[in-house]
């Protein structure tokens, strides 16, 4: 048996003419996290709503969980389960009627919904589960579609921007949950999201798309490596002026332009600073602000893509 | 939010596993929730008590004397004529098309539909509490009846059956709005089906009897099938039981549910196939 979750070769989709999709090929290993990260409109919950069988492919190939997407839809439906963008709650319902709902779904007897009802309550606030979904605030609304998906014990969790919207505190306990899926029980987890940091934190591996087409892929920490051990990030008066004097220095790697400032990668920081200010000051460039840190997902998501991350919600 | 001790959710390991319901459980796990919210929603049902109620009062009162007094009309009785229309009224167009559309934009559609629950019955589902929510609506429109008046020819067994014609009709109706929920997904396009309520509605005996409507409306109103449910149906409460005019009225509702099911099915397999 393969160890592959999910395995895409060439998957495409299109609607009319627009390619939302042009060709995503994805290995994704049983008990990994793995975070699929890209601005809106890359493609990422077309992506998703393929492997979740809600949308059929236009092009290539796709397996969940050993089962072709199309033609195995129902075998993998019993094993998923998946947290969407919008939490899908209906407002006019508990969240005890929702969960027990979502049992019945997946053919759980009402003991066993009652069950997993408790051993969830931690997601849910369990003073509100007799109260109309209407009245919980978008944390409560996120971890009870959390809860859901999760009430029949998937092997496969699809969790799509998972915290969009939410408070810190709120973003953290998902975090952990996510984290405790992973670990305690073995849980594949399929994370997509816009927000670097999350993907940094969460995810074993990770893939970027941008327009349709994955444009990098690996461990976050080898993502970051390949730009640089370092990252000066410098403003200035004349960019222009400043990337040529710049690229000329035999510490530097690369010159990059980012919104706000020049993104210098180097292999030593602290000993690359001294070079960079005195480069620019010998080309006549001002310095408003420079920066030393290590490189960020965001650093390799303007490497990949030209652009940055334009975070909503 | 309240701090709980509770271990993460995720280190609880479970022994549940997921596994596919039969047809008659998917169907009444959906059927299950739309009933919930019927009296969560009171604005989507109260109309259809007020509206028959009100109709019934003014034409009853607009209307009696002058048809009990055509001359041959010995035996006719207004109130007995008008209570199937009320009926009518009460049930046409009523269903969850509406909370239809807004499941599918709240994504929550989407929701059902990655669950390994059958596809049918998640129309079936809502048309099982429809028939539940008319077969209730025709109660209190027939209590109004009886305190006005109106007498059963045909007993309690006439009743029942009664009020089954005015529920299948009600049934049989409802596969317009949700043919439009599925289609357009659009709550406007769904609440603008009523207007298919009106020809259905007016143009039929629902006011005069069919021989004294005028010629071409005679005409027209005999393309109605309202015209033979509401036939069938009187027949119940005033000339006992005649097995031909309620044979006419269970086709009518049966050629009209065909056409309206059909392309509620229809809607459904194509707003499958749009994924």
């Amino acid at each position: 048996m393969s160890d592959l979750a999910i395995e895409t070769v060439g998957l495409k989709r299109s609607f009319g003419d627009v390619q939302a999709v042009k060709s995503v090929d994805l290995r994704v290993q049983d008990g990994e996290i793995y975070g699929f990260l890209g601005p809106n409109g890359a493609g990422k919950s077309t992506v998703v709503k393929m492997l979740i069988t809600l949308l059929r492919p236009t092009g290539g190939k796709a397996t969940v969980l050993g089962h072709d997407v199309v033609s195995g839809a129902s075998k993998i439906r019993l094993r998923i389960g998946a947290a969407l963008q919008d939490a899908s709650l209906d407002e006019k319902q508990s969240g005890r009627e929702i969960l027990r709902l979502q049992g019945a779904l997946y053919g759980l007897t009402r003991k066993e919904t009652d069950v997993r009802i408790e051993e969830l309550s931690s997601l849910i606030d369990v003073e509100a589960t007799d109260r109309w979904i209407g009245t919980y605030s978008g944390g409560m609304r996120r971890r009870l579609d959390l809860a859901a998906s999760l009430m029949h014990s998937p092997d496969l969790l699809f969790l799509d921007e998972p915290t969009t919207g939410l408070d810190p505190h709120s973003r953290v306990q998902v975090w952990d949950e996510v984290r405790a899926l992973n670990k305690e029980l073995g849980t594949t987890i399929f994370l997509t999201t816009q927000y670097l940091e999350e993907a940094d934190e969460l995810a074993d591996r990770v893939g970027i798309i941008n327009n349709g087409l994955i444009v990098g892929e690996g461990t976050p920490e080898a993502l970051k490596r390949s730009i640089g051990a370092d990252v000066i990030q410098v403003s200035v008066d004349d960019n222009e002026s400043a990337v040529a004097a710049l690229q000329a220095l035999p510490c530097v790697d690369k010159v990059e332009t980012g919104p706000r400032a020049l993104l210098v990668s180097v292999n030593d920081g602290a000993a690359a600073v001294s070079p960079v200010v005195i480069a620019l000051d010998g080309a006549g460039v001002k310095i408003g602000e420079l920066t030393l840190r290590t490189p960020t997902l965001d650093d390799v998501f303007l490497e990949l893509t030209g652009d940055r991350i334009e975070v909503s919600g | 939010m309240t701090v709980t001790d509770t271990p993460r959710a995720a280190t609880v390991r479970s022994n549940v596993q997921a596994r596919p319901s039969g047809f008659l459980r998917d169907l009444w796990t959906v059927a299950k929730r739309a009933i919930r919210a019927i009296p969560r929603e009171p604005e989507a049902f109260l109309p259809a008590l007020f509206i028959p109620a009100f109709f019934f009062i003014v034409n009853v009162g607009a209307l009696q004397d002058l048809t009990e007094a055509i001359p041959g009309a010995t035996d006719f009785s207004y109130k007995n004529f008008q209570l199937p229309t009320a009926i009518i009224f009460a049930v046409t167009g009523i269903s969850r098309a509406t909370a239809l559309v807004t499941d599918i934009q709240t994504v929550y559609f989407d929701r059902l539909l990655l669950s390994p629950v059958r596809r049918l019955p998640l129309l079936l589902g809502l048309m099982v509490s429809d028939f539940m929510l008319v077969m209730a609506l025709c109660i209190p429109v027939l209590i109004l009846g009886v305190i006005v008046g109106v007498s059963f020819g045909t007993g309690v067994l006439g009743l029942l059956l009664f009020i089954l014609i005015g529920a299948l009709w009600g049934l049989a109706f409802t596969g317009f709005p949700y043919a439009i929920a599925l289609k357009t997904a659009n709550p406007g396009a769904v609440a603008s089906s009523f207007l298919l309520f009106f020809p259905f509605a007016f143009l039929t005996s629902s006011t005069v009897p069919l021989e004294n409507l005028t010629p071409w409306m005679r005409g027209i109103a005999r393309f109605n099938p309202i015209t033979y449910v509401l036939e069938g149906m009187r027949s119940l409460l005033s000339a006992g039981w005649q097995w031909g005019e309620i044979g006419k009225a269970l086709l009518a509702i049966a050629i009209l549910g065909t056409i309206s099911q059909t392309m509620a099915m229809l809607a459904l397999r194509g707003r499958l196939a749009q994924n």
